[in-house]
This record gives structure tokens, C-alpha cells and sequence, in this order.
């Protein structure tokens, strides 16, 4: 093209096709976009089903939109009738038992592809150049996800949605001089209360379709580099690639349907295995539960925010933690990205991932004794990981050399 | 899941909603509800069970019908303006022993006799602490203080408890003869209170073997489909 020929240039913008597809493509190019980015997309071979979980998170995600919008057909989002619009669902609307205990499992499921997500991500150093903004779209839509799940765990409106809601909310009034005014503004009262309800029911659409927004960031950084794969060298010809369909989309299908029978066997055998019992008891501001616990996805995050003695330093560790991996990138210092050929940096990874539980067990506990002291040396290696580890093993660590795709699927084999 | 538990020891019993096929016997639920209507009612509502809710049960219509004009709900305001009571329909949820929460602890020593609709959903150990605590009024140990208006369970938590020992051997008599025994009762009457917390229990159940079964013929099918397209892929 030319640049003295503006029409030379326009055509090829035409599109390949003709009839009707040609007809939108040429307008809206909407075809060629799914051709390039969902049928021909190559992908390294070589990758393996931790590669699923991405799709399988955006699956949920689907399934909680849905159920989402079913739900609120029915929802009241007001203190004196929440409750009972909730059990009116769970009765007397067809089905509605099964849309809500979806809706609610399916939360958790989310979560659990999306923490094996984000561990791959680490593992296989996904989040290194040049997919560094994939990984931070990647943790916004986390940060947003716990943000939708605690708005939403408020709903239904019983005892643990309640003083969840009161103290979560209350970390806000940490924040020196604005605290109180912004406490205030959340909650629309100077307690939790109906106009509380009334806006987190707002909010929690208002975020959740924020992710959505999101993830097609997330999808367009992610196809401007290709998928990294666990060898972390970049395919070197066609032949180390598969286009994304079949040959991904069928891989990917095999994981979700198997994601999907163990969320079929929770959701129908045992549907309130990951809730919290007091939430069958209506809000009541009157009685305090013994034990206020949130929900088990935010349990690591609850446990380093007890872990520091002070209210504001707990929160800001808190966000903190979140925050610190982003700087991830450029933390680590290494050349290599995947663990399969760092030694050093494989075992603190894999240490990582160990004290993500520590800590997750250690929020469900009361934050007394060992249970701090615990928690707070896991607070410690959560932080020495990110900002000394990640720098420091990147020097001193001697990585082997990584194998190309076809030479890992070579030694696989053998 | 991970909340701090109880550390007093709740017995397990048998259920027969539990496992995979598990439904609520029918017989027992009915007998339960006997239980509740002749003993707990007197305190507890059960605000979000309607009277249609019993066919469920097996209960039939006119029977139904039956159970439910032997009660009066407040109803109105009429023509005149005037609030009335009527006698119960089945679509009335159960009547209310309280007309508020206030006149419930005037007439209770202070406490409130919680509304028994969700109660097996809303403790940790759901049907066994029910039935447990139903059974748990033992002898209190010499040394244990029993404040006035309060007594001994051995698996409330604190072991004090607002309630006094609602049930005793053959309190009710069952219509169809089985023996009101003080476990039978207690038995009986967490059967019924579970299905009134959990009434899509046994659709739930019975979906859930059908989803199942198919998810897994689908990621056969699935698994077939991806054997035959990597297969050249090396």
C-alpha cells in the first residue's frame, strides 16, 4: 500500500469472505477477529492442563452472570426482606434452589481455578516479559473478584453476611483522617444497615461486570504474546504450535467437564459444605456470633491481616500482599522463567504455594497463641518471597538451560 | 468448613436423607410434625413452612386443610378497617405462637425461642445436634451454678439452656401407633424439622446422579474426541 493511494489502502481492510459473512466482516470484522484469535492462534504444543484453568475460571465466571441475573430477578435488596426473598427462592421459585446453590458454589469453584491459575502462573514464570500486562489485568480481575464475592457473600443477609460486612467495612476506618467520611460513604449509614444492602447489591453487579470488562484485556495482552508454556521458551516455528482449535479447545473441554463433576458433586451432595451455618440465621445486630469467620477463599488474606498487631498496618499488609506480587515482574531477576529448569526458585515457589495454605488454615483459627505466631512468620515469607527471593534467587541461582518445546516433548516421551 | 468448632462431642446418628438415594421418611416427618405441632409450637414458630408445604410430606389436601383451620392468623384490615383473625389456610405459613419477637421474651424469661424453619441448616452439626440436644438433659454435676430460668444440657454450648426439657416418654401419641418413646420423639421431630430447613433435598439429590452420569458419558465422549485429534501431534 501506498501512501498516496488512500483506496489501495482501504482494501485490505476488505474481507476475505463473501455473502453475509462478508457482508458484517467487511463492516464489523468480527470474523476475521475469531479466525485469527480462536481458530488459527497458535499455541505452544507442549502446554498441560494447568493451562485449563484460565478458560475454566471464565466458564464460572459465565455461570455466575447467569445465575446472577436469575437470582436478581427474585432478590430483594433490603435489610427487612433479603432474608426471606432468599428462602422465597430457595421454596418456591422452580428451580431456584438449584440457581442459588449454584450461584454460591460456584463462587468457590471460581476461586479454586482461579488460585491454580495464578500458581501457574507463578510456577512456570508466566508473569515475566513480555507478559507482564496479562498478569496484571490478571490480578486487577483477582483484586475485583474478591471485592464481587464479599459484596455478594453480604446478600443473603444472615448472621455471617452481617458481621462479615461489619467487619471488613470496618478496616476502612483505619485510613488516617478520611477513614470514618469513607466507612460512611460504603455503608450509605453509620452502620451496616438497609442503604447498605441497598448499594452493595449495586456494587456487586457494578463489579462484577467490571471483570468481565476485564477479561477482555486480560484476553488481548495475553494473544499479543502468545501463551507461555512450561517450558517458558518461546515456540521457535510453526511446528512447535497447535492452532488454538481443535486442539486446545478439545484439551480445554476434557478440564472443565472434569472441573465441572466435582462442582456437580458439591453442588448436589454437599451444597453448604463450604458456607458458614449461622448464615441460615437471620441478620441481627443485636447477638454477635462467637466466632466471625469470612469465607475460606479470603482465609490467607484474613490471616496476614491478623498476623500484624495494628489495625492499619494489618490492612495495608492485607492489600499489601495482593499488591507486592504485581511488582513480581520486575522482582525476579532471573533470565529463565519456568521452575522446570530453576531449582532454587522451584522449591521457593512450591514453599509459596504450601504457606498459601498454612495461612488459609490459620485464618479459619481464633487469632490467639501459636495461631498468630503462625501466621505471622507465613505473613514474613509471603513479603521475603516477593522482594528478597524473587531478586536475590534471580542472581544467585544457576538455572539450567532451558529446553526448547520439541526437545521437552522429546525428553517427555522418553 | 474451618469455623472454630464446638469442642463438646455431638453424637452421630443415622439419617435416612443422608448418601447419595438418601430421602426423609415420610412416616417419620409426619410423626414429627405431630411432635412439633403438640409440643414445640407452643414456643417456636416455624415462619417460613406454609401448610400447603405438608403435601410434601404426603399430607392430603383435605387434610391439610384440616391441620390448618385448627389455627387462627391475624388477617386484615377489613371493610370496616378492622384487623380480625380467621382461621388458616394452606397457603398461611404455620401461625405464629408470638404476635412479635417482644411478647416471645415476656413470655420466655427474657429469651427467644428461635424460629425453628431453618434450625438444622443454622447449626453446625445440623440434625445430630438437634436430636442430641433433644436428648441432652442429664443430671448437672454437683459443682455446676444453674441459674433460675435456666437448665442443664450436656451439649448446649456452655451447657446452659433457656429451654427446659421439652420432651418426655410418650408426651404424644402417635396416630399410627408407634411407641412415643423419648428417641423416637426426638428422633421424629429432626426428621421433620429437617426437611422444613432443606425441602428440595431429595430433587437435588435425585438431578444430581442425573447430572452426573451425564458429565461423565460427556468427558468419555470428550476424551475420545481429544486422543483422536492430537494423535498425530507429537
Amino acid at each position: 500500500m501506498s501512501s498516496n493511494d488512500p483506496q489501495g489502502y482501504k482494501k485490505t481492510l476488505n474481507s476475505p469472505y463473501t455473502g453475509l459473512k462478508g457482508w458484517i466482516d467487511s463492516r464489523l470484522p468480527l470474523v476475521r477477529m475469531m479466525e485469527a484469535e480462536y481458530l488459527k492462534f497458535p499455541v505452544p504444543k507442549s502446554l498441560n492442563y494447568f493451562w485449563s484453568f484460565g478458560g475454566i475460571a471464565m466458564f464460572c465466571l459465565i455461570g455466575l452472570i447467569l445465575t446472577g441475573i436469575f437470582l436478581g430477578f427474585h432478590y430483594k435488596p433490603s435489610a427487612d426482606e433479603a432474608f426471606d426473598s432468599v428462602e422465597r427462592i430457595m421454596r418456591d421459585v422452580n428451580y431456584g434452589w438449584l440457581i442459588r446453590y449454584l450461584h454460591a458454589n460456584l463462587v468457590s469453584f471460581f476461586f479454586i481455578a482461579t488460585f491454580i491459575h495464578i500458581f501457574r502462573a507463578l510456577y512456570f514464570g508466566s508473569y515475566k516479559a513480555p507478559r507482564e500486562l496479562v498478569y496484571l489485568f490478571g490480578l486487577t480481575m483477582f483484586v475485583l473478584m474478591m471485592g464481587t464475592a464479599f459484596l455478594g457473600y453480604t446478600l443473603p443477609w444472615g448472621q455471617m453476611s452481617y458481621w462479615g460486612a461489619t467487619v471488613i467495612t470496618n478496616l476502612f476506618s483505619a485510613i488516617p483522617f478520611v477513614g470514618d467520611a469513607i466507612l460512611t460513604l460504603l455503608l450509605g449509614d453509620f452502620n451496616v444497615g438497609d442503604s447498605t444492602i441497598n448499594r452493595f447489591y449495586v456494587l456487586h453487579w457494578l463489579l462484577a461486570f467490571s471483570i468481565v470488562g476485564l477479561v477482555v484485556f486480560h484476553v488481548i495482552t495475553l494473544h499479543m504474546t502468545g501463551s507461555n508454556n512450561p517450558t517458558g521458551s518461546e515456540p521457535q516455528s510453526w511446528d512447535e504450535t497447535v492452532s488454538f482449535h481443535p486442539y486446545v479447545t478439545i484439551k480445554d473441554l476434557n478440564a472443565t467437564i472434569f472441573f465441572f463433576i466435582i462442582l456437580a458433586f458439591v453442588l448436589f451432595y454437599y451444597p453448604n459444605i463450604l458456607g458458614h451455618s449461622d448464615n441460615y440465621i437471620r441478620a441481627n445486630p443485636m447477638v454477635t456470633p462467637a466466632h466471625i469467620v469470612p469465607e475460606w477463599y479470603f482465609l490467607p488474606f484474613y490471616a496476614i491481616l491478623r498476623a500484624i498487631p495494628d489495625k492499619l498496618g494489618g490492612v495495608l499488609a492485607m492489600f499489601g500482599s495482593i499488591a507486592a506480587l504485581g511488582l513480581l515482574p520486575w522482582l525476579d531477576t532471573s533470565k529463565v522463567r519456568s521452575c522446570l529448569f530453576r531449582p532454587v526458585w522451584r522449591i521457593c515457589v512450591l514453599l509459596f504455594a504450601i504457606n498459601f495454605f498454612v495461612l488459609m488454615y490459620m485464618g479459619g483459627k481464633p487469632a490467639e497463641g501459636i495461631y498468630v505466631l503462625i501466621s505471622r512468620i507465613g505473613t514474613a515469607y509471603w513479603f521475603l518471597f516477593i522482594f528478597v527471593l524473587a531478586p536475590l534467587v534471580g542472581f544467585l541461582e544457576t538455572p539450567r538451560q532451558p529446553l526448547s518445546i520439541t526437545n521437552y516433548l522429546k525428553a517427555k516421551k522418553a | 468448613m474451618f469455623a472454630a468448632g464446638s469442642k463438646i462431642d455431638i453424637p452421630k446418628y443415622d439419617w435416612s436423607w443422608k448418601g447419595f438415594f438418601g430421602t426423609y421418611d415420610r412416616a417419620s416427618a409426619q410423626r414429627g410434625l405431630k411432635v412439633y405441632r403438640e409440643v414445640c409450637a407452643g414456643c417456636h414458630s416455624m415462619d417460613l413452612i406454609a401448610y400447603r408445604n405438608l403435601e410434601n410430606l404426603g399430607f392430603s389436601e383435605a387434610h391439610i386443610k384440616a391441620i390448618a383451620a385448627e389455627y387462627l392468623v391475624p388477617d386484615g384490615p377489613n371493610e370496616e378497617g378492622e384487623m380480625f383473625e380467621r382461621e388458616a389456610i394452606p397457603s398461611d405459613r404455620f401461625a405464629n405462637p408470638y404476635p412479635n419477637v417482644q411478647a416471645a421474651r415476656a413470655a420466655n424469661n427474657g429469651a427467644y425461642p428461635p424460629d425453628l424453619s431453618l434450625i438444622v441448616k443454622a447449626r453446625p452439626k445440623g440434625a445430630d445436634y438437634i436430636k442430641a440436644l433433644l436428648l441432652g438433659y442429664v443430671e448437672a454435676p454437683a459443682d455446676k451454678d444453674i441459674p433460675e430460668g435456666q437448665y442443664y444440657n450436656q451439649y448446649m454450648e456452655g451447657n446452659l439452656i433457656a429451654m427446659p426439657s421439652p420432651l418426655s416418654e410418650g408426651l404424644v401419641e402417635y396416630d399410627d401407633g408407634t411407641e412415643a418413646t423419648l428417641d423416637q420423639m426426638a428422633t421424629d421431630v429432626t426428621t421433620f424439622l429437617a426437611w422444613a430447613a432443606e425441602p428440595s433435598l431429595e430433587d437435588r439429590k435425585r438431578i444430581g446422579l442425573k447430572v452426573i452420569l451425564f458429565l461423565f458419558v460427556l468427558l468419555i465422549l470428550a476424551y475420545i474426541s481429544k486422543q483422536q485429534i492430537w494423535r498425530d501431534i507429537k
